[in-house]
C-alpha cells in the first residue's frame, strides 16, 4: 500500500530523458507479448466471425451447415440486409431513433453524476459517506423491479397513502421519460466511477484554487470536469452501449408509435411472429454494432489522450 | 341473405353505441348523435363506426411483422371512412410487458390476448372493461367454447379473434407417394405407419422430428402434444378438468396420456429425424424442426396451422406439393374429430366510444373477411365468415376442423392453466423429460408441485 | 434496388432531422440550465455557499436516486412480505417470512442459490484476469487499438445477439451429420468422435454460459483497467525498471499496487452485474437442466409465473448478498482516503 502514489506526485516527477521511455516501450512491444495479445483478440473474435459468415448466407444453409462450410461451397447472398434495410419502412429512421434515445441518456447521467461525485469527494459533510455507499449498495436493484412504480409515478405523479407528493412530469409516453429512466438506472454505477477517480485528484490542486478565491462549482466547472474526462470517457462508453442495446426500458417507457421504435424494437419486430426471419437477426445485429463500435473507436482515443493531458497539465 | 344479416348486427351496434353514449353523460367528449357524419359509397359500410374522427386507440398485442403488416392492412378501409387511427404495438414479451402497462396505468385501449388464462388474470384485477353491447350481439359469432374461452366466471369479457388448428401433422405428399405410404387416419394406422417407415429409414432419418426450443418459452410444442393425447383419448370432459386441476398430473388417466406420448415421441427408434437422438428434441428449435422433412430425413411432425411460415421461401405447400399436413387422428376412436387450437381474444381496458367502435368492429365478421383476403396463413375463429374467402390449403383444412360442428374444439390447455404451471412449471419439465429423460412420474411430481394455491 | 433506398431515404431525411434536432435541442437545454444555475448560484457568497452547492451538486442525483431505485426498493421489501402472486392483484395478505423459508427451503432455489455463487465467484475472476492480461499486454503496444477492439467488441453486443453468436458455436448434431456449431467441429476434427450435447450436459453447461459471460466482461474490464495502467507514469517503471524489476515482478510490484483501487471497482461491477445478469441464461435455454440463477428466477418469478412475492423475496437476498462486497468496497476506499 506504501507503494501508491497520488497522481499529485508524479506530476511533480519531471519526464526523464527520451531514451529511458523508449528501452521500457521496447520491453513492453516484445513480439512475444504482441503475438499473445493478438492470439485472445482473435479468439474473442470468431464467435462474432460466425455470425458475420452466417448473415450473408440462407437460413436453411445456416441451419443445416456450420459457417465454415462457406468457405469451401461459397454461396453468399445480401439479400437478409436488403430486407433489413429497406423493409417495413427501412432501419434509418430507427437508427436515428436509438440515437435520439441514447445521446441524451448518456451526456445527462455524466453531468449529474460528476456533480454529485464531486460534491461526495471534496465537500464531505456528515452523512456524505454514509450517501455515497448507500447509492452505491443501490446499483443492485433489479431493473426490473422499478417498472412498475416508475410508470405510476409518470402517469399520477408520486402518490403516499393516496396523498399526491410530486405531480406526475407530464411526459408520459414522450422520449424524455426514456432519458430520464436511463439516467435513474445509471445513478449507483455512474457516481461509483466518477467519485472514485474525482477523489482521486491532487488535493494540492483543490486548495490551489481555494486560496484563489474559487467557489465550488467553479472549481467544479473549470477544473474537475475536465480533469475526470478519461473517468467519464469509460463510463460514457459503457452508458451508451447498456441504452443502445437496451429493450426493456425503450419498450416500457416508449411510445406506442412504430415511428418512435428504437433499433433494438424494431429488430425484434423484423425477427417476427414465431420467428419467422431469424435469418434476419444476423444482419440486423451487424448493423446495430457498427455504430457502437464507431463511437468506441472514437472516445478509446479521446480518453486516453484525456489521461495523458490530465498527467502532465495538472 | 348474409350481407343483409350483417347489417342486421352493425345496426344494432350503432343502438346500442347511442345508449352508452347517452347513459355515461360523465364524458364530455363524446360526440354526440346528431355529429355522426353520413358515410357514402365505399364507406357506407362503416357507417356503424362512424363519428369518432380524428380518434386514436391504442392496441397491444404479441402479433409481429409479417402477421402484423397484414393486420395494419385490414383496417386500413376503416381508418379511412372513420377517421378513427388505430394505432398497433408488438412484442414478443406480450404476455409480461402487459402486466406492466396496466398496472403502470399505462394500459392499451385494446390488448390481443392470446391465453384465456392471461384474460382471467387481467379481469381478476378490475381493470378490464365489458365489452359494449355491439359486441355483446356478435357473441352468436362464436360457438360457444370460444365465447367461454373469452368469458370470465360467465361473464363475457372478450371476443375472438383469429384462430390456429393445433391438431395437424406436416408430411411431405412427395415422399409419401414416392414409398408407397399413405396418410393415416386412425391413430393406429399413424403407428403402423411409423413402425413401417422406421424400418425402411437409414442414417440420421427418422419417421419423425421434433423440437421445443423457443428460447424463453421453450417446452411448449411438448405440452402441445401431450395436449392432443389427453383430448384424444378422454375427450372435452377430462381436459376441462385437467385445465381446472380436478385433473391432476399425477391422476392415472394423464399419466396414461404421458406414456402414449412417450411411447410416439421418445421413441429412440422413430426420433429425431434429421437431428439425432431423442434429447436433441429438447435442443432443437421448433422452427428448425420440421426443415429435414424436406431432406427426406424425417417423415413427420406434430405442429400447428401456423408452422407454415417456417418453410424455407419456394416450398410449395399443398396436397401436391413439397409439404402439406393431415389431421392428427384421435388416439382413441371413439372420442369424436378431437381439435385443438389457440387463438386471441380483443380485451378493453378503456371504454371511450372510439375503442368500442373498434372493438364493435373487430368482433364483425366484415372485418373477418377484410383480414382474410389481405394474406393467407390466418383462420378466423369467427363462424360468419365466407369460408370460400380462404386460397391457402393450410387455412382451408383448418378452417374446416375448426368450423366442424361435430369437433370436439379446445383451446391449448396451457394457455388456459394459471401462468405459474401453463408457462413456468410444465414449460420446465417438458424440457426435462424429453432433455434429461426424467420419469413421468417426477415430471408429473414437479408440475403439480407449482400449481398456485389461491 | 437502388431506387427504393432513394425514396426511403428522401422521406426519413426530414424525419431524421427533425428528431436529431430535438435531441441537439434537448441536451442544450438541459446544459444551459445547469449553467444558469451555475451562474447565478456563483453569485451567492458567504456562509450559504457552501450548503447551496452541496444541493446543487447532490440535489438532482439524489432526486433521481430516491424516485428510480429506493421506492422500487421499498416496494419490493413490501411485497416480499406478502402472498401476491400477480401484478395488480386486487386482495393480498402479509404472510411475514414465509417466501424466505421457501426460498432456502425448496430444493430448486437452494440450488440456483448455489449456482449462483458459482457464477459471483468465477466470472468475475476469469473476466478481470483475461480483461487485465489483455491491458497488460498491449499496454506498450504500438497497434494496440487492433486487439483491444477485438476484446471489446462483445462488450457492444447485446445480450440476445450474443446468445444467437454462441449458439452457433454450442450447437449439437448427432455425429453423422455435418456440425452447426463450432465446439462440435473442433473437438471431432480433434479426435473426439462422440461430443456431448453441450447445453444440456450438468454441470458442463453452467460453465459454458459462464464463458459467455467472461466473454462480454472483459472488454469492460480492459477498458477500465487500461485507463488506469496508462495513467502509471513511465517514470515509475521505468525507475523499477533501473532497479531491476522486470516482466511479472515489474507487474507484481509495481503495476497491480498503482492499479489496486482500480482493480477492486472494477471485480466489484463484474460481480454486481453477474449477479444481476439473467439474459443469458434466459435467452440460451431458459434456465432448465439445472442452470438457473437467481436473477433470472426472480425474472420469470415476477413476470412470467406469477410469483411476484416470491420474486420480490429473492430480489431482497440478491440485495443482502452484495453486502459483503458493498462492505469490502467501503473499507478499502477508506483506507485509501486516510492514507491521503
Amino acid at each position: 500500500m506504501t507503494t501508491t502514489t497520488t497522481p499529485a506526485a508524479k506530476v511533480q516527477q519531471p519526464l526523464k530523458g527520451q531514451a529511458a521511455v523508449k528501452a521500457v516501450r521496447k520491453a513492453f512491444s516484445s513480439s512475444l507479448a504482441s503475438a499473445a495479445a493478438v492470439f485472445i483478440g482473435i479468439i474473442w473474435t470468431i464467435p462474432t466471425f460466425g455470425l458475420f459468415v452466417n448473415s450473408f448466407r440462407s437460413r436453411e444453409a445456416a441451419a443445416t451447415t456450420g459457417w465454415w462450410e462457406a468457405f469451401v461451397h461459397p454461396s453468399f447472398s445480401l439479400s437478409g440486409y436488403n430486407e433489413v434495410l429497406t423493409g417495413g419502412g427501412g432501419l434509418a429512421i430507427p437508427l436515428v431513433n436509438s440515437l435520439a434515445i441514447t445521446i441524451p441518456a448518456t451526456i445527462i447521467p455524466i453531468f449529474v453524476a460528476s456533480m454529485a461525485g464531486y460534491a461526495l469527494a471534496w465537500m464531505r459533510f456528515r452523512g456524505s459517506d454514509f450517501i455515497f455507499f448507500g447509492i452505491f449498495a443501490l446499483q443492485v436493484v433489479p431493473l426490473q423491479m422499478a417498472l412498475v412504480p416508475l410508470q405510476q409515478y409518470y402517469v399520477h405523479g408520486l402518490q403516499i397513502f393516496g396523498v399526491t407528493v410530486l405531480p406526475s412530469p407530464g411526459i408520459n409516453g414522450t422520449i424524455a421519460q426514456i432519458w430520464l429512466t436511463h439516467t435513474m438506472f445509471s445513478m449507483p454505477l455512474a457516481i461509483f466511477l466518477i467519485h472514485n477517480f474525482i477523489a482521486q485528484l491532487p488535493s494540492s490542486l483543490m486548495e490551489a484554487a481555494r486560496v484563489d478565491g474559487a467557489s465550488h462549482l467553479r472549481i467544479f466547472r473549470s477544473i474537475v470536469l475536465p480533469l475526470s474526462m478519461p473517468a467519464i470517457a469509460s463510463f460514457g462508453i459503457f452508458q451508451f452501449l447498456w441504452v443502445w442495446n437496451d429493450l426493456l426500458v425503450a419498450k416500457t417507457f416508449g411510445g406506442t408509435s412504430p415511428e418512435m421504435q428504437p433499433v433494438t424494437a424494431r429488430m425484434q419486430s423484423l425477427v417476427g411472429s414465431y420467428g419467422a426471419h431469424l435469418d434476419l437477426l444476423a444482419p440486423a445485429g451487424f448493423l446495430t454494432i457498427v455504430i457502437p463500435l464507431i463511437v468506441f473507436l472514437s472516445l478509446q482515443r479521446y480518453f486516453v489522450r484525456g489521461l495523458l493531458a490530465g498527467s502532465v497539465k495538472g | 341473405m348474409k350481407r343483409h344479416a350483417r347489417f342486421a348486427t352493425a345496426a344494432v351496434g350503432v343502438a346500442a353505441l347511442a345508449t352508452v353514449a347517452g347513459c355515461s353523460s360523465g364524458s364530455s367528449n363524446t360526440p354526440t348523435a346528431s355529429a355522426v357524419p353520413t358515410l357514402t359509397g365505399d364507406c357506407a359500410q362503416y357507417q356503424a363506426y362512424a363519428g369518432h374522427s380524428g380518434s386514436t386507440v391504442t392496441m397491444f398485442g404479441s402479433i409481429l411483422s409479417p402477421e402484423s403488416d397484414s393486420l395494419n392492412k385490414s383496417w386500413a378501409d376503416f381508418q379511412k371512412c372513420t377517421g378513427i387511427t388505430i394505432q398497433y404495438t408488438g412484442s414478443n414479451t406480450f404476455e409480461s410487458d402487459l402486466p406492466v402497462k396496466v398496472n403502470g396505468g399505462n394500459a392499451p385501449n385494446l390488448a390481443i390476448i392470446p391465453q384465456p388464462g392471461l384474460l382471467q388474470q387481467m379481469v381478476a384485477t378490475g381493470t378490464v372493461k365489458k365489452p359494449p353491447a355491439g359486441t355483446v350481439a356478435n357473441e352468436a359469432n362464436w360457438n360457444d367454447a370460444w365465447k367461454g374461452y373469452g368469458s370470465v366466471d360467465g361473464t363475457f369479457y372478450a371476443a375472438p379473434m383469429s384462430a390456429n388448428m393445433k391438431t395437424l401433422v406436416w408430411y411431405s405428399p412427395k415422399y409419401f407417394a414416392d414409398n408407397g405410404f399413405k396418410v393415416p387416419t386412425t391413430w393406429a394406422e399413424m403407428m403402423t405407419l411409423s413402425a413401417q417407415m422406421a424400418s425402411k429409414m437409414t442414417g440420421p432419418a427418422k419417421p419423425w422430428c421434433g423440437g421445443i426450443g423457443s428460447g424463453t418459452a421453450s417446452g411448449w410444442p411438448a405440452t402441445d402434444w401431450l395436449e392432443e393425447v389427453v383430448l384424444g383419448t378422454y375427450g372435452g370432459q377430462v381436459y376441462d378438468d385437467w385445465i381446472s386441476h380436478k385433473v391432476k398430473f399425477s391422476d392415472p388417466q394423464i399419466q396414461t396420456a404421458m406414456q402414449t406420448v412417450a411411447s410416439w415421441l421418445q421413441n429412440p427408434a422413430w426420433v429425431n429425424g434429421g437431428y439425432g437422438n431423442v434429447a436433441t428434441i429438447a435442443t432443437t428449435t421448433f422452427q428448425d424442426a420440421g426443415l429435414p422433412i424436406l431432406k427426406n430425413e424425417c417423415g413427420m411432425l406434430q405442429q400447428a396451422s401456423f408452422y407454415e411460415a417456417q418453410w424455407p421461401k419456394g416450398t410449395k405447400v399443398g396436397p401436391d406439393g413439397d409439404v402439406f399436413a393431415f389431421k392428427l387422428p384421435a388416439v382413441d376412436p371413439s372420442i369424436t374429430n378431437p381439435v385443438e387450437g389457440g387463438g386471441e381474444f380483443v380485451t378493453a381496458f378503456a371504454d371511450d366510444p372510439a375503442t368500442q367502435a373498434v372493438q364493435n368492429y373487430l368482433s364483425s365478421p366484415q372485418w373477418a373477411d377484410s383480414r382474410i383476403k389481405v394474406a393467407p396463413g390466418w383462420v378466423s375463429a369467427n363462424e360468419k365468415v365466407d369460408q370460400t374467402l380462404y386460397t391457402d390449403p393450410i387455412d382451408q383444412l383448418s378452417a374446416k376442423y375448426l368450423a366442424d360442428p361435430t369437433a370436439t374444439f379446445r383451446f391449448d390447455a396451457s394457455d388456459a392453466m394459471p401462468a405459474a404451471v401453463g408457462s413456468g412449471a410444465e414449460w420446465k419439465a417438458m424440457v426435462d423429460w424429453f432433455g434429461s429423460g426424467k420419469s413421468i412420474k417426477d415430471v408429473a411430481a414437479e408440475i403439480d408441485a407449482a400449481w398456485p394455491t389461491s | 434496388m437502388t431506387t427504393a433506398y432513394v425514396a426511403l431515404a428522401s422521406s426519413t431525411l426530414g424525419q431524421a432531422a427533425s428528431t436529431l434536432f430535438g435531441v441537439v435541442e434537448a441536451v442544450g437545454g438541459f446544459i444551459a440550465i445547469l449553467l444558469i444555475v451555475f451562474f447565478v448560484a456563483g453569485r451567492v457568497t458567504g456562509r450559504l455557499q457552501r450548503p447551496i452547492a452541496i444541493v446543487i451538486c447532490l440535489g438532482p442525483a439524489l432526486f433521481l436516486v430516491t424516485l428510480g431505485l429506493i421506492i422500487p426498493a421499498i416496494t419490493t421489501i413490501n411485497n416480499s412480505l406478502r402472498n401476491q402472486q400477480f401484478l395488480g392483484q386486487l386482495k393480498t395478505k402479509y404472510i411475514g417470512f414465509k417466501n424466505y423459508t421457501y426460498a432456502f427451503t425448496d430444493p430448486y432455489t437452494q440450488q440456483t442459490i448455489i449456482r449462483t455463487v458459482l457464477w459471483l465467484l468465477i466470472v468475475p475472476a476469469m473476466a478481470v484476469f483475461v480483461g487485465l492480461l489483455v491491458a497488460l499486454l498491449v499496454d506498450r503496444m504500438r497497434y494496440a487499438s487492433i486487439p483491444k477492439t477485438m476484446v471489446f467488441l462483445p462488450t457492444a453486443i447485446s445480450f440476445v445477439g450474443a446468445s444467437v453468436i454462441w449458439s452457433y458455436v454450442y450447437n449439437y448434431k448427432a455425429p453423422s451429420l455435418p456440425q452447426t456449431g463450432l465446439l462440435s467441429q473442433v473437438v471431432m476434427k480433434l479426435g473426439w468422435s462422440n461430443p456431448p450435447n453441450w447445453l444440456i450436459t450438468v454441470p458442463l453447461n453452467t460453465f459454458l454460459e459462464m464463458i459467455i459471460m467472461i466473454w462480454i466482461q472483459a472488454g469492460f474490464a480492459m477498458v477500465i483497467l487500461g485507463a488506469a495502467l496508462k495513467g502509471i507514469p513511465d517514470e515509475i517503471i521505468e525507475s523499477a525498471r533501473l532497479d531491476g524489476a522486470s516482466g511479472i515482478k515489474l507487474f507484481r510490484t509495481v503495476q497491480i499496487p498503482m492499479i489496486r483501487t482500480t482493480l477492486v471497482v472494477v471485480v466489484t461491477t463484474v460481480m454486481i452485474t453477474t449477479l444481476k445478469v439473467f439474459d443469458i441464461v434466459f435467452t440460451i435455454n431458459n434456465g432448465n437442466f439445472s442452470t438457473d440463477v437467481l436473477a433470472r428466477q426472480m425474472y420469470a418469478d415476477m413476470f412470467v409465473t406469477n410469483q411476484v412475492s416470491r420474486g420480490s423475496a429473492l430480489a431482497v437476498i440478491l440485495f443482502l448478498a452484495v453486502t459483503p462486497l458493498i462492505y469490502y468496497n467501503v473499507r478499502t476506499l477508506r483506507r485509501e482516503r486516510e492514507i491521503r
